[in-house]
């Protein structure tokens, strides 16, 4: 059993996905409640093979037996672990908050979102470059659906963009999959990064054009600066909560990227060593500057937070692209911040909209909302932790990344952008508040103008208290994550120690010293 | 061959490239079937051209034709025919429920 752990968090939301579909008919309280189940579970498995693999061992996981390189492998390392939890947790409050009624606007809303996790856990699992592909167009496909759900015209276009761009973005993987498999005849990541490292003077600059298309491939996933454009709108129209797992999507490109570039384009590969590294630092900071540019233009909280999320991608790869130890354990703390964070601010948004009822987002002086005190409370703290103000989790990220900064030669370019963009986060996100609390008139006005459907609209402005719990949740999530901020980063630094000496990762799959 | 392999992928690229920037979802889609072909034909000859050799490894046989890339092709194809199919359901949704086929859901433009 224990030596299966590692195949599990993939194969347990497929098998959760197939019998919901089995369990349609037995009516929505069932397909709820074994949706719960298996997100909790999956949780559990997470946190358990995260404790396995912290001693610094990598479980790999050879499917079939095959022997790698010729089969494909599971690979659970530090970094795989903490992705696989830091998902299984998101997705839990996002199906708690599905469960309070938007996963009955279409069909299949349960099906979809494990195998959604399905895809997710692959991705983060899997050793073999082609595997990935695969898992990509997994979670794509499932997305695609949950990205969908509920109808309605700006969904539908927004998905057939996301879609599209998506689907083309799959053929430059393949594109890229397919040369480096022609020039070095492999496809397994440890392999690959061998075979990279000793690939003859010919070759290599095919290598490396492969090694860049697959860049641009996980830009596109991550929404980096020139490839960033489907993700606002996407992400603004869809439901809230498929948006709040959605937060775990762009940092699959992250992670694929962290993955690959210190893997098989990593500092020992030789000749094709640090291929991204002209360009990662430069689009990170030029994607933060847009998406906070985003940010302050916005006209609706949600596309708001679209950007917020763009913005924090930016950060994101800015301390992977610094690309020492110090600024990839940074990054690593980050990026469940940014998650949970970014997560629970479309709940908000989502829970404000509806109460607003056709004010909806919009930042115009709107109603005064049901529970808006409390409401009020949790706005301004995902203000705070989304624009990185003391003392909670966002500060400690950015303040970590700022500190392993401070040695690279573009540091004032660091610094000033990373700052500039906090005060400028801050400012839109106090006139957003604003807007939204302070210049809320009397709730007379919407009654008079939408009177047309008293109940309906009575029944949007009484509205219960447990999204608003689950919002809690989610943000002492950051807390937790700010009171362990020290055994956090340190897990964090043992990872990206991990991650820089692939060696290990070389030899656990393959069996062989590099 | 080689030539002829690389002109012909190289022109279902180009195709597939520029009907995907058309404004209408007709030619979106396909053109993403173009680069499909385009990439599945690029994932075939990564395995070299070979002709009437053997996919298997046997004894007394020393070139043989690589069964990867065709495995790899066999996936790419289901995945992409699979992808092909949602994306011309969701154009006719589209479609259906924006009242004309521009990609952005517009009026003639």
């Amino acid at each position: 059993m224990i030596s299966h752990i590692a195949i599990l968090p993939v194969i347990w939301p497929l098998l959760m996905g197939a019998l919901l579909l089995l369990l349609q008919k037995q009516g929505l309280q069932t397909v709820r409640a074994v949706s719960i189940a298996s997100v909790s579970i999956l949780t559990v498995l997470a946190g358990y093979l995260l404790n396995i693999v912290n001693d610094g061992e990598i479980l790999v996981y050879e499917l079939g037996n095959w022997p790698p390189p010729f089969g494909i492998v599971l690979v659970a390392d530090r970094l795989a672990a903490w992705m696989l939890l830091i998902t299984a947790l998101v997705s839990a409050f996002a199906l708690l908050y599905a469960i309070q009624g938007t996963d009955s606007d279409g069909p299949h809303f349960h099906v979809l979102f494990q195998l959604q996790l399905f895809g997710l856990n692959g991705a983060f699992l899997t050793g073999d470059l082609f595997n990935l592909f695969v898992f990509f167009e997994i979670l794509l496909l499932a997305s695609y659906g949950l990205l969908l759900h509920g109808g309605g015209r700006l969904r539908t276009i927004a998905g057939l963009h996301f879609v599209i761009i998506n689907l083309v973005g799959s053929t430059l993987f393949l594109f890229a999959v397919g040369t480096l498999y022609g020039l070095l005849g492999t496809l397994n990541m440890a392999d690959l990064a061998v075979k990279a490292a000793g690939a003859v003077d010919d070759d290599v600059a095919l290598i490396r054009a492969a090694g860049l298309l697959l860049f641009a491939v996980f830009a596109l996933k991550a929404a980096l600066l020139p490839l960033y454009l489907w993700l606002p709108a996407a992400y603004a129209h869809t439901t809230a909560p498929v948006a709040a797992l959605f937060a775990i999507m762009t940092k699959v490109g992250a992670y694929s990227i962290l993955r690959v570039y210190t893997l098989i384009f990593g500092s020992q590969a030789g000749s094709v060593a640090d291929l991204i590294a002209p360009w990662l630092l430069p689009l990170a900071l030029a994607t933060l500057i847009a998406g906070v540019l985003g940010v302050l233009a916005s006209t609706h909280l949600r596309q708001q937070i679209a950007y917020l999320v763009i913005a924090s991608i930016g950060t994101l790869l800015i301390a992977f692209g610094i690309n020492t130890h110090t600024s990839i354990a940074a990054g690593l703390f980050y990026l469940p911040h940014s998650t949970f964070a970014a997560a629970a601010f479309f709940l908000l948004a989502d829970i404000i909209a509806t109460r607003r009822s056709e004010m909806s987002d919009r930042f115009e002086p709107g109603p005064v909302i049901a529970h808006h005190r409390i409401t009020g409370v949790l706005f301004f703290i995902a203000a705070i932790l989304i624009a990185g103000l003391p003392p909670l989790s966002g500060f400690v990220g950015k303040l970590l990344i700022l500190q392993a900064a401070i040695p690279h030669a573009a540091l004032p370019w660091i610094m000033g952008a990373m700052l500039i963009t906090s005060l400028l986060t801050i400012i839109a996100l106090a006139r957003s508040g604003s807007m939204l609390f302070y210049r809320a008139q009397l709730p007379q006005a919407p009654h008079t103008a939408g009177g047309g459907d008293g109940s309906g609209s009575q029944h949007i402005l009484t509205p219960g208290v447990s999204g608003l719990a689950i919002v809690i949740c989610l943000l002492s999530l950051c807390v937790v994550l700010t009171i362990g901020a020290g055994a956090v980063s340190e897990f964090a630094l043992a990872t990206a120690n991990q991650l820089l000496q692939p060696e290990d990762y070389v030899q656990s799959v393959l069996g062989t010293a590099r | 061959m080689e030539a002829l392999v690389s002109i012909l992928i190289g022109t279902l690229t180009g195709c597939g490239v520029y009907l995907i920037l058309r404004n209408r979802t007709f030619p979106v889609v396909l053109g993403l079937t173009f680069l499909s072909y385009a990439v599945n034909l690029f994932l075939l000859v990564m395995g070299r051209l070979t002709i009437g050799k053997p996919p298997i490894i046997a004894e007394n046989i020393t070139e043989y034709a690589d069964p990867l890339p065709q495995a790899l092709v066999l996936t790419a194809i289901v995945i992409s025919f699979a992808m092909t199919a949602f994306v011309i359901v969701l154009s006719l949704k589209a479609y259906l429920e924006m009242g004309n086929d521009h990609v952005d859901g517009k009026h003639k433009s």
